[in-house]
């Protein structure tokens, strides 16, 4: 059954990176509990822009859990409080009539602040340009069977491939830092032949890239694979660091 | 030195000296188990590591080892912290998958670390520290006579309590950790090594507690007192009567068959 809660939310407004934020309250009425987190704040902006107010900023783009572009940190877990999922694929049924709801930024020294809910998540795009790619010749795709590989790694390496890149990591993460990301995307490659041949030289670049854009280093608590809305396991962190040994060995 | 400029060296160093820390403080606990048993042997284990070249080298190398541990934690945290930013969030909640002690190695290592003080002054400044300065009055050897004295006082058991616990939690998250920094990536054994890690862990400390309590019950019963080897300067103990059979008056007394029987007791 649809019904409607009434709900408080406190959300984060920051006009500006370098200007200082606090909370702002917010009532809404007449929430429909099969709307989506988004559409709810969807709402309120439809609300505050016929008042006159400045609509509170956020990123979404696709708003079916495939794109990583929507971010918040909901009641004090990044994409909220079921996990396994993005806050675009969170429903308000999830809470109760009355419930006071805090959303916040992700909030990290590389990760900062455009406006409001809204992050600079562009540390991610440089990570995966100084090394999460294959590099071979073009020309006729070769038959998608040449080179055999085992299921189990096929599937492993999906796990891997499944990362958006939202940066829910990083925000859950007391250190900020962004191993399990940078963990997924070396080993998406390092487990297929054909990531292979550049696997040392991809460690080394992308974790090189992320020390000098000032994440944090891992301590191992987990937080980040807790929180990771497509589930992609810390196992990947134990990867990246022998594939980067690996290479560091080698040298 | 990408030991020292990589994150992924960094937790490596401290994977390697908290898997040196791990075996120091096993071998540790197990020592000190000898003393439960048999207060001589315990003495000949002091002797063995007292001021002789290979003691020297190893408590040198195990200085160091603490020594990179706690630098490499300090300057982690730093970097960690400031990699967080001046933004804390307002509502933080942990996901049931992460350990409490994962979020507080930190604290819980300063525990530690005060704990340590107070072993060290305890027995380390007397034992080892003071053979190297030649001070051999009271015998720096005597490992059980230094028990003694330390157990006897109230705070003793209390501090080392709870520094065994804070060492739990520590031990707990750090034993499994140090693999998966290491880069034993494997999602069979994830699971076994935290398992692993928490039975070791477990009996390392239940070990500790149960070697604190026992010397707390002997040093206050003053079943030390008489016995020869911990007490050498000790009165010549009188013949006593024994109340039943196979009674002992204490850790280093008497032994009797039956009731009744005068016993001497070596002293």
């Amino acid at each position: 059954m649809e019904t409607t809660i009434s709900v408080n939310l406190k959300i984060w407004r920051q006009r500006g990176p370098k200007e200082k934020g606090q909370f702002v309250n917010y009532h809404l009425d007449n929430v429909s509990t099969g709307s989506s987190f988004l559409e709810m704040l969807d709402m309120l902006n439809q609300q505050l822009v016929e008042k006159g107010e400045e609509p509170v900023v956020f990123d979404s783009d696709c708003r079916e859990g495939i794109c990583g572009m929507c971010s918040l940190y909901i009641n004090g877990h990044p994409h909220g409080p079921v996990q396994g999922i993005t806050t675009c694929q969170l429903h308000m049924r999830k809470f109760s009539d009355g419930d006071t709801i805090t959303i916040e930024p992700w909030r990290s020294a590389a990760f900062p602040v455009i406006r409001d809910l809204m992050v600079d998540r562009n540390a991610f795009d440089k990570i995966q340009q100084a090394g999460g790619y294959v590099s071979f010749n073009c020309g006729g795709a070769p038959d998608a069977n040449a080179t055999p590989i085992s299921k189990e790694i096929a599937d492993v390496a999906m796990d891997s491939a499944t990362c958006i890149g939202c940066g829910a990591c990083v925000a859950a993460c007391k250190n900020g830092s962004a191993m399990l990301f940078v963990s997924a995307k070396v080993s998406q490659f390092a487990l297929l032949p054909q990531g292979k041949v550049e696997a040392a030289r991809r460690a080394r670049a992308m974790v090189r890239r992320m020390d000098e854009l000032g994440f944090g280093n891992c301590t191992n608590t987990g937080a980040c694979a807790a929180e990771c809305p497509k589930n992609v396991p810390l196992s990947n962190i134990a990867r990246l660091n022998r594939e980067f040994l690996k290479a560091k060995f080698k040298d | 030195m990408w030991l020292i400029s990589s994150s992924v060296g960094r937790k490596l160093i401290m994977a390697i000296t908290g898997a040196c820390l791990v075996l120091f403080v096993t071998f540790h606990a197990l020592m000190n188990g000898v003393a439960i048993f048999s207060p001589e042997g315990y003495n000949a284990v002091c002797a063995f590591l007292g001021a002789n070249w290979y003691a020297l080298l190893a408590s040198a190398g195990l200085g160091a080892l603490f020594i990179i541990h706690i630098l490499y934690a300090l300057w982690l945290t730093v970097q960690n912290r400031k990699a967080r930013g001046n933004d804390r969030y307002c509502v933080v909640s942990k996901p049931p998958q992460v350990e409490w002690a994962s979020q507080n190695m930190l604290v819980l290592g300063i525990v530690v670390v005060a704990f340590l003080v107070l072993h060290m002054i305890q027995f380390w400044a007397k034992m080892q520290l003071a053979e190297i300065l030649g001070n051999h009055e009271p015998d720096p050897q005597n490992g059980m006579y230094f028990i003694n004295i330390a157990f006897s006082q109230w705070f003793t058991p209390v501090v080392y309590i709870i520094g065994f616990v804070a060492l739990w939690f520590h031990m707990t998250h750090g034993f499994w950790s140090m693999f998966q920094s290491a880069g034993w990536d494997n999602d069979t054994w994830l699971p076994r090594l935290k398992c692993i890690s928490s039975w070791w862990t477990s009996i390392v400390v239940f070990l500790f507690i149960a070697e604190a309590v026992v010397f707390t019950v002997n040093a206050h019963n003053g079943n030390y007192d008489n016995c020869p080897v911990v007490n050498p300067g000790a009165a010549p103990c009188e013949a006593v009567i024994c109340e039943g059979a196979g009674c002992t008056d204490g850790p280093c007394n008497g032994h009797c068959a039956n009731a009744g029987e005068i016993v001497e007791v070596f002293n």
